[in-house]
């Protein structure tokens, strides 16, 4: 299991929970079993060509996903995936 | 009376701010404490009834009003007849003559946020705006993620409004900004880790705290503090815009939001429209914006930071991909300088002007610098460069790089020696660095 971490916008698609369990050996795999648990979420956080948009910034044990395998980045039990929107500066 | 007046008496103490609206695909959302669009993610931003505004908002309406930021309170996103007011903004526009004959251009100006109250850098304009709406909110306790400035302003601010504070900083800030954060007595947390670690976290923080992030769920109202150092130029210009501007990008907020102060003025009437061109400053250890624009990308590679400008050391900035669209569309540019440069531009601007700059500031006349020896900026232009920090805050910066003191014994004759020890010591150092 892996544990992925809900921004407050995101949290209506998941019954208010900040925290929602996933299996996938990848990015892409955890968004299509976060999408199955909770519907309609892919679409927010993934564009018509099914890429992340571009103010979406995921962490993997707290590195960002671009500087390890963007999408592919792999994924093992008890990793703790956080979805984050960018923020302004200070 | 007429009506006009009448309604320009009436209203002057109101706002004309009406929702939040999505950057990106346009969906509105009511004006709480949101900063990102349910549906596609984007940033949001205040939207203004700028024909309520135009109607109500003249040139002496703003000139009769406080001396500071809340002059502008039509065009700022908050509700209250009585916002905080510390004395933020109207920071002093200095004709740099000599720094500009250095430079070979003929008309430079800097806005000086240096001498910003109630400490020392632009964020207080932000901040003064961001807790003004947390208040609003009802928001008790406040918090952000800094790089430094922004932890001084929060924590002062919310001690002056008697706001709960916790903030956040990477773990190696330069002391005087950790001090300068602690005397305030918030909940300061330093992190180990950068600061989009930091960032990070903070989010993660908001999401389960109900807590108002000055830069997280307040960033819309926050952010627009910034447009006053585009309302303040024109009028201290006497009401007009200039050719050029060169500003310090770290998440590109600040950068867009003095382009969006400008645009406003003119769509309102107050100002004569003209082309302003938008150059951006970055050190080159942290300078995703500057790699971007200079590789003609739209979109931002994240960086790991590594740089003295600790204040710009933003390696994923949310704003960046506006700061290149408003750099290209204004035939503006956007470089990067080397640590040592900042450091010389540092020196620079105090030698010239009298205005000791920390970092960030040191990174922006770095860039002027460079900017004017490409023919980048063409010395006829009216020229605007925003130092946004003072130097007290980043002495560690420049230690070992401004001299000693001569040490001396209390007679005359002693002093007679180290005078002419210093002439011949000047003497060398103006052959060694003047051309």
């Amino acid at each position: 299991m892996v544990k992925v971490l809900i921004p407050t916008p995101l949290q209506k698609l998941t019954n208010d929970q900040a925290v929602v369990d996933c299996k996938g050996r990848n990015i892409s795999e955890l968004l299509e079993s976060l999408e199955s648990s909770c519907p309609g979420i892919k679409a927010r956080l993934c564009d018509d060509q099914g890429k992340l948009r571009r103010f979406v910034n995921f962490y993997v044990n707290s590195e960002d996903i671009r500087f390890l395998e963007n999408e592919n980045t792999k994924l093992n039990d008890g990793d703790e995936v956080s979805i984050i929107p960018a923020i302004a500066g200070g | 009376m007429t009506q006009a007046t009448q309604e320009k008496a009436t209203t002057s103490a109101t706002t004309a701010f009406r929702a939040l609206q999505c950057k990106e695909c346009g969906a509105e959302y009511e004006p709480k404490a949101t900063h990102v669009c349910e549906l596609c993610f984007g940033p949001l931003e205040v939207k203004y009834d700028y024909d309520f505004l135009r109607r109500t908002v003249t040139r002496e309406t703003i000139q009769a009003g406080p001396f500071s930021i809340w002059r502008y309170r039509p065009f700022l996103p908050v509700m209250s007849d009585n916002p905080i007011d510390v004395g933020t903004g109207m920071t002093p526009l200095l004709q740099a003559h000599r720094l500009a004959r250095r430079l070979g251009l003929k008309k430079l100006y800097i806005k000086n946020d240096a001498v910003n109250m109630p400490t020392l850098s632009f964020k207080d304009r932000v901040v003064s705006v961001a807790l003004t709406r947390a208040r609003e909110l009802g928001f008790t306790t406040v918090s952000c993620a800094s790089t430094g400035n922004l932890a001084n302003s929060t924590a002062a601010i919310a001690a002056h409004a008697g706001l709960d504070c916790c903030v956040f900083i990477p773990s190696d800030l330069e002391a005087g900004k950790v001090l300068g954060t602690l005397i305030y007595n918030p909940t300061l947390m330093a992190v180990h880790g950068n600061y989009d670690q930091v960032n990070r976290l903070c989010s993660e923080v908001a999401n389960t705290h109900g807590w108002g992030f000055v830069n997280i769920n307040l960033r819309p109202y926050y952010s627009e503090g910034s447009k006053t150092l585009g309302y303040e130029v024109i009028e201290q210009l006497g009401w007009q815009l200039p050719d050029h501007i060169v500003a310090p990008l770290a998440s590109g907020s600040l950068f867009t939001k003095i382009y969006k102060g400008f645009q406003e003025f003119v769509e309102v009437g107050l100002v004569e429209g003209k082309p302003v061109r938008f150059s951006g400053a970055q050190a080159e250890g942290c300078s995703p914006i500057a790699q971007a624009f200079s590789e003609g990308r739209d979109f931002i590679s994240p960086v790991k930071p590594n740089t003295i400008a600790k204040s710009l050391a933003i390696g994923n900035p949310a704003d960046g991909v506006y700061a290149i669209d408003i750099a290209h569309k204004t035939n503006g540019n956007i470089e990067s300088v080397t640590d040592a440069e900042i450091i010389e531009g540092m020196k620079l601007l105090a030698e010239t002007e009298g205005i000791f700059t920390e970092t960030a500031g040191g990174t922006t006349i770095a860039t002027l610098k460079k900017l004017v020896e490409a023919g980048k900026i063409d010395p006829d232009e009216t020229t605007v460069v925003y130092i946004t920090g003072n130097g007290l805050k980043t002495q560690e910066a420049v230690q070992g790089y401004v001299g000693e003191p001569l040490t001396i014994e209390p007679k005359l004759e002693s002093f007679e020696r180290a005078l002419e020890r210093s002439r011949t010591l000047d003497r060398l150092e103006w052959q060694q660095v003047l051309v």
